[in-house]
């Protein structure tokens, strides 16, 4: 799960971690009351989830996602220009996001840009901090071609980020005298937030030391364990569900793992490895897999019937793999799943099933006897040329 | 033999009286696996399926049967603990069936058990197969939740990250005819007990495993790990398969470890790695066991 620029800073806030003073506003009234209460100069940010805002365009012609202005009269001017406007980026796809709010807050006068985060090793199984005097860049970059630029702290999880490994990690980034404290108390700060609403990753970047000699972190990007998200009602209430795909919304109500992609195959398997496994053979196959889809190991006839009605609400569907290896669940069940979801959305297009497992011939008899047009694959290779075939004569 | 568990092995299972542990309690005990003890706080003294003791405690149940090998299927907020409390009590394995307990509860159970003699398999995993020698491999171990009657005893070892795509290799293989000798699923999550690289060692040092199938997916180094171990050190045939080649950057692929993230944990750095250790690579999942063969027909 993601969240907004101005909801890291308000957990930034929450937590003490120091942080530019601004605040979230909803109409370009809020901004300009938001900006007279702050001092200096001002930087208008428009708040949606995607990356490259600063270069991105508004499709009502207004350039760049980021500003920066003196008064709150012109805040005032650039949140109308940005709020109920759609923004494109690299990120967005062509056709952009809706802004609905955008953050108002006091422009700092950088000095040094540093990076610093904290995510969980899976080789070590323990949380680890990265810093680096490269900040403000693409951390993947400075990894590859200034390696030694690049610092490793591993944290023992049951002590927590000690005192001495936030000095030390200070020290490597040239933060020394009160600078170094400023920076033992934010990576401490930042690791106790880290812990406590069960992040996977918090990416600050950059973390700047600005002229007037503060430690600040400017920007962030936050991952939150999907796991853990039963104990943490306040990351819940973060998820803006407009920045979501609205068929995985959907599908995540039925209990059903979908991601949508961009071919026109969809696939709907049992288990992850596999649903991930036939869309690589559909690929394989000369095809292009529409989704990712996994109802899941004990899949009930419903949701069978669900899965097909996410997947053909996609236009961009041509045609549907099934593929289940029904280890414990009964194959027929899944069967009439199907003749009762392909009856009911009048599926028009090429269906190719491959049932395998588990009470297998009384499933294949009820797709035989269901008079769909379907038709059945011997095995995941078979059933993916098949269907890629049909749908390229389809086409 | 076979590796972790054997036909005699004790299990006992954690959760039993959940409904999916009770459902897989039942299937293993018709598979004829020796399930001795169930636990659940508050039903100590109850009987499961009119034969099994349930005890309140793991160390109870421990002490009463001699159960050496726990399953758990206890909810995610509780499985910590439940893990706990399996090395506690002194067991030699505990594997972990339940899904979705969060990263840095699974961070800390594993620095606590850093050191302890508990071996830890999964979480988020189908569990541990070792088939027996009765029709449809009757009388083996199954701990979990893989379906019993697909295996069939035998040589080749399978080691996997996934449930289903286990059961896909191990159809094919005794379709074909070739049997099992222990079928490992370690688990879908970022962090978890026992690696790629263990089980290719524990397949290597079994005398009765003659060739292995290790089926990978994207996310993390796991995979490149146990290539660089088996170039050096693994004396049997292996086949593998990656999962994913087709998956986005950034999107977590129903296993909460499966993603690539910043470029790293690619299919294709894993199928690399998998070539450049002499490991002969399944192209696709429907010729998992057809490569392997080919492999050992080759010599």
């Amino acid at each position: 799960m993601n969240i907004h620029e101005f909801q890291a800073r308000e957990l930034f806030a929450e937590f003490g971690v120091a942080t530019q003073p601004g605040r979230v506003a909803h109409s370009p009234d809020e901004a300009e009351k938001v900006a007279s209460s702050l001092g200096g100069r001002l930087v208008v940010k428009a708040q949606i989830h995607a990356g490259g805002r600063g270069k991105g365009t508004f499709k009502n012609g207004f350039k760049g996602g980021v500003h920066l202005c003196d008064t709150p009269t012109a805040a005032r001017d650039i949140a109308s220009r940005m709020i109920g406007q759609v923004l494109v980026t690299h990120q967005t796809g062509p056709e952009g996001k809706e802004v609905g709010k955008v953050f108002v807050g006091e422009a700092v006068n950088i000095s040094k840009e540093l990076y610093f985060a904290i995510l969980i090793d899976r080789a070590t199984s323990v949380p680890v901090v990265i810093a680096s005097t490269e900040g403000g860049v693409d951390i993947e970059s400075v990894a590859e071609n200034k390696p030694d630029k690049i610092m490793r702290c591993s944290v023992n999880p049951l002590l927590g980020l000690m005192p001495h490994q936030t000095r030390n990690i200070a020290a490597s980034l040239g933060l020394n005298g009160l600078l170094m404290n400023q920076a033992s108390k934010l990576f401490t700060n930042l690791y106790r937030l880290f812990i406590e609403r069960d992040c996977s990753m918090v990416e600050v970047n950059p973390l700047v030391v600005t002229k007037e000699q503060k430690l600040l972190a400017l920007d962030a990007k936050f991952n939150f364990d999907d796991n853990a998200l039963y104990r943490q009602p306040s990351v819940v209430a973060m998820r803006d569900i407009t920045e979501e795909d609205p068929r995985e919304v959907e599908a995540s109500k039925h209990g059903l793992n979908y991601i949508g992609l961009d071919g026109n195959i969809a696939c709907l398997v049992n288990g992850a490895g596999l649903a991930m496994a036939t869309m690589d053979i559909i690929q394989h196959a000369g095809g292009s897999p529409a989704n990712f889809l996994d109802v899941g190991g004990g899949a009930s006839r419903e949701q069978v019937a669900s899965a097909f009605r996410i997947i053909l609400a996609d236009k961009n569907v041509r045609g549907v793999l099934v593929n289940i290896f029904g280890g414990i669940m009964d194959c027929d069940v899944i069967a009439n799943g199907i003749v009762e979801a392909a009856k009911e959305t009048g599926l028009s297009i090429p269906l190719v099933v491959r049932l395998e497992g588990n009470n297998v011939e009384a499933g294949k008899n009820t797709l035989a006897r269901s008079g769909l047009r379907l038709e059945s694959g011997k095995n995941i290779l078979d059933a993916a040329q098949k269907i890629v075939a049909a749908v390229k004569q389809a086409s | 033999m076979s590796i972790l568990v054997t036909p005699d092995t004790k299990v006992l299972i954690q959760g039993i009286t959940g409904s999916f542990g009770a459902r897989h309690a039942k299937l293993s005990l018709d598979y004829g696996t020796k399930v001795v003890a169930g636990v659940t706080p508050g039903k100590g003294g109850q009987l499961f399926e009119e034969r099994v003791p349930i005890f309140d405690t793991v160390d109870q149940a421990v002490r009463e049967t001699g159960a050496t090998v726990s399953a758990i299927f206890v909810p995610p907020p509780f499985a910590a603990d439940a893990i706990l409390e399996g090395v506690d009590a002194g067991l030699d394995l505990v594997v972990v069936i339940t899904e979705g307990i969060p990263v840095i509860d699974m961070m800390k159970v594993k620095e606590v058990m850093r050191g302890s003699k508990t071996r830890l398999i999964g979480p988020n995993c189908p569990g541990i197969v070792t088939p027996g020698t009765g029709d449809r491999s009757h009388g083996g171990c199954r701990i979990g939740i893989a379906p019993g009657y697909i295996h069939k005893k035998g040589p080749i070892g399978v080691v996997s990250r996934s449930g289903t795509l286990t059961y896909e290799a191990v159809w094919q293989l005794t379709t074909r005819g070739y049997g099992q000798s222990t079928c490992v699923g370690i688990g879908g999550d970022p962090i978890n007990g026992t690696s790629h690289t263990d089980i290719l060692k524990m397949f290597n040092d079994d005398p009765e495993t003659e060739a292995i199938i290790m089926i990978g997916e994207i996310g993390g180094t796991a995979e490149e790990e146990a290539a660089v171990w088996a170039a050096k050190h693994c004396k049997k045939p292996i086949a593998a398969f990656i999962a994913g080649t087709t998956a986005p950057e950034g999107r977590r692929m129903g296993h909460a470890g499966a993603i690539v993230s910043g470029g790293h944990g690619t299919a294709a750095s894993k199928i690399a790695a998998m070539h450049a250790a002499g490991i002969a690579v399944a192209e696709t999942p429907a010729d998992m066991a057809d490569t392997l063969i080919k492999r050992l027909q080759k010599g």
